[in-house]
């Protein structure tokens, strides 16, 4: 194809890339280097009060917000790295790591590295669940009569088709106070359990949904891995007297290996954006991801004021994990393409 | 197809067990969506009851509304039965639905007359059914306006996408320019970017839009073709357009790679037919790559469809009340989840936003599948 015609044909594609997603990084970036915040002038008031003989009058200095036609004034000037310390606190991580401070606990209280320390662990935590799981559904389906695969694929596919949200709300409903797993615990254990109450339950939830939600997914890409192996090798391992975990190991895993890969990589960028359980439970006491950091510093607070700056930076910040996950697949694909042009 | 092999044959309780594990985890797939539809369709007595039993059948829902009893469930085991019956014959389509619905009449007016002769227990409710919630949700909270929203959004999405995503992904799948292979490759770090990280550009822009676009509603030589569509620069703040817009690039860098890889199991030879034939690039690509690329299409068609539906990060925060879509919206009935009917009404909300996604992998289950391994299989 030729480069014009070529430009012609990725031209609506790449402009829209370029308009939402290149230009707001770069003013994302832009933002989390300034401060805005309104201007205020300082006007002497004279305020009387009526008193006995002559008014009693006192004048002091006011500070009030600059108006323009209605509007507050606002300016907006460089601060250097003043957002992104108000995030990372680096004072106050010295201070837990210094002998009288209190350590990790002290470090995970601060809003960035709570969340951060959330992201990271769930990504890493969910990841052998929903390979293995995915793993031992397409086997286990691969073996079943082939009338009953399409309705136990369609239930399958449920969880992952659900709006993210909505999903955690149908968990998180079996679990309130009068739900009917609440009730069922209290029967088992003859306890009074309740899952919102505390941190690690409501984010032993938030892991169990995002496995239920996923691991379909790999699911239906080792099933449609495993319609490709290989009869012939399959018979001559059997022949060669290999048993079944020997042939799952030495055959099927080595065949599957790429698609192992593929999943770990869309798992790893997905669940590094998780924001929908911390919504969905609503979490966001106990534990926040970098997202939804990001996301509170947009919404307005009680005054209506967003922390843009704030979120920037948190912003740029959660950008640079992303890249830091990606560096390394990314350096191969640099390789690769290099050694075959 | 191949030689059975007995070796091959799963021995009996590795057989048991594989079934355990499955039956199981269809249990535990199914079983929240089932347990919040079923609560959706109850009086508050019923659906907070400590006997799960009647959560599912919902006695005092059936005593104070109805429901639905085995004489009412006739007309659909007529059909299935009617249905499972004709697959055996291979018949034209035409003669198959005739004898379905002749058969199925039968069926019904057998059992319809079995059913009238026992009597008693048969005619009364089995399962108790209100819609009471769903009335409140759609008629008393006015939920079909964020569904329109939604509809609206969605299709948007979808048709902007797609006709964007068509153009590039065939282009990507033709070249192998060093310039194509680093556009792929920035795509697929722009797929792996949060999303909250763009919003933090877009949101002062859109709130700002007004005073930024002012100048080419004033300057001369733009001004004639803007004031056409308003007369002042737009606050595009809680606009339903750019919301579109923001989606179609976020997900954008997906459905490009999604596409190029269908495009690129089509044969290249033919392109060069057509060009042989006198066709231009553009002609080759809609009158002859196009029509045999419909299943790619509409595959990667669901997949925005699910982006654009189930998104609350963009919609949450770009739009406002009047324009807001059905899955942030679900949060007012959360806020009010104070009486025992509030909370039933935002599962009743919940259901109907689950709804329309149960009868598109119902009828896209294979489109869905082969979306599913499209990147993976052809790398």
């Amino acid at each position: 194809m030729r480069g014009r015609v070529f430009l012609g044909f990725i031209a609506p594609s790449l402009v829209l890339m370029i308009i939402f997603i290149a230009l707001p990084l770069v003013s994302v970036a832009w933002q989390s280097f300034h401060a805005t915040q309104g201007v205020f002038e300082d006007v002497l008031v004279e305020s009387c009060t009526p008193g006995f003989l002559t008014q009693t009058c006192v004048k002091e200095m006011q500070s009030r917000p600059v108006m323009q036609a209605g509007v507050a004034v606002t300016s907006t000037r460089f601060v250097g790295w003043d957002n992104y310390r108000q995030l990372l606190q680096p004072d106050a991580v010295a201070d837990a790591f210094s002998p009288t401070g209190h350590g990790m606990s002290a470090v995970l209280n601060i809003d960035f590295y709570n969340a951060l320390r959330f992201t990271l662990s769930f990504t890493l935590i969910t990841l052998p669940f929903i390979v293995g799981l995915g793993l031992l559904l397409a086997l286990a389906v691969d073996d079943i009569a082939h009338g009953l695969r399409g309705p136990v694929i369609f239930v399958t596919l449920l969880p992952y088709i659900i709006t993210p949200v909505i999903g955690a709300l149908a968990i998180r409903w079996l679990f309130v106070g009068d739900g009917v797993l609440t009730d069922a615990i209290r029967w088992i254990t003859g306890h009074d359990v309740s899952m919102f109450a505390q941190g690690w339950t409501i984010e032993l939830m938030m892991l169990f949904y995002r496995i239920w939600h996923i691991a379909p997914f790999a699911f239906v890409v080792f099933y449609a891995g495993l319609q490709t192996v290989n009869k012939d090798t399959i018979e001559a391992s059997v022949i060669d007297g290999a048993t079944r975990m020997e042939r799952l190991r030495y055959v099927i895993i080595p065949h599957l290996m790429p698609l192992i890969v593929f999943v770990t990589m869309i798992h790893l960028m997905d669940s590094y954006r998780v924001f929908d359980e911390v919504v969905g439970f609503a979490a966001h006491a106990y534990r926040i991801s970098l997202q939804w950091l990001t996301y509170s510093f947009l919404t307005p607070d009680q005054t209506g004021n967003r922390a843009v700056a704030r979120a920037s930076a948190s912003a740029m910040l959660t950008m640079l994990g992303i890249v830091v996950l990606l560096l390394v697949p990314l350096r191969r694909t640099w390789r690769d393409h290099r050694g075959k042009s | 197809m191949s030689i059975a092999i007995p070796a091959l044959r799963t021995s009996a309780p590795l057989r048991i067990a594989a079934g355990i594990f499955l039956v199981g985890w269809l249990v535990v797939a199914a079983f929240p969506l089932f347990w919040i539809a079923a609560l959706s369709f109850k009086v508050p007595l019923d659906a907070f009851s400590t006997n799960p039993l009647d959560v599912v059948l919902g006695p005092r829902t059936a005593a104070a509304h109805g429901g639905i009893s085995v004489q009412s469930l006739l007309p659909l085991v007529g059909i299935i039965v009617a249905w499972a019956w004709q697959r055996r014959n291979d018949l034209t389509r035409r003669q198959k639905y005739i004898r379905i619905v002749a058969t199925s009449f039968v069926t019904v007016l057998v059992l319809r007359a079995v059913v009238d002769a026992i009597g008693g227990p048969l005619t009364r409710p089995l399962f108790g059914i209100t819609w009471e919630h769903y009335y409140e949700v759609w008629v008393g909270h006015a939920f079909y306006r964020q569904f329109i929203n939604s509809a609206i959004v969605t299709a948007g999405v979808v048709c902007v996408s797609l006709t964007a995503g068509t153009l590039a992904g065939y282009a990507l799948a033709r070249t192998s320019t060093a310039f194509a292979f680093w556009l792929l490759i920035a795509a697929l770090v722009f797929r792996a970017l949060p999303h909250s990280v763009l919003l933090a550009g877009y949101l002062p822009t859109l709130i700002n839009s007004q005073a930024i676009l002012a100048p080419l509603w004033h300057w001369q030589a733009t001004a004639w073709f803007f004031q056409l569509f308003t007369p002042e620069a737009p606050t595009l703040y809680g606009r339903i357009l750019p919301v579109i817009l923001v989606l179609v690039a976020i997900n954008q860098p997906f459905t490009i790679w999604m596409l190029r890889s269908f495009f690129s199991s089509i044969p290249v030879e033919l392109d060069e037919a057509a060009q042989v034939d006198g066709c231009t690039q553009l002609q080759a690509f809609r009158q002859v790559i196009m029509p045999v690329m419909w299943p790619g299409v509409i595959t990667t068609g669901l997949f925005s469809f699910l982006l654009a539906y189930n998104d609350y990060l963009v919609t949450s925060l770009l739009l406002d009340q009047q324009s807001q879509t059905m899955v942030p919206a679900i949060a007012q009935f959360l806020n009010s989840e104070n009486s025992a009917a509030d909370q039933i009404q935002a599962i009743a909300a919940a259901v109907s936003i689950t709804a329309p996604l149960f009868l598109l992998v119902m009828v896209f289950q294979r489109q869905i599948v082969s979306g599913l391994t499209a990147g993976a299989v052809k790398g």
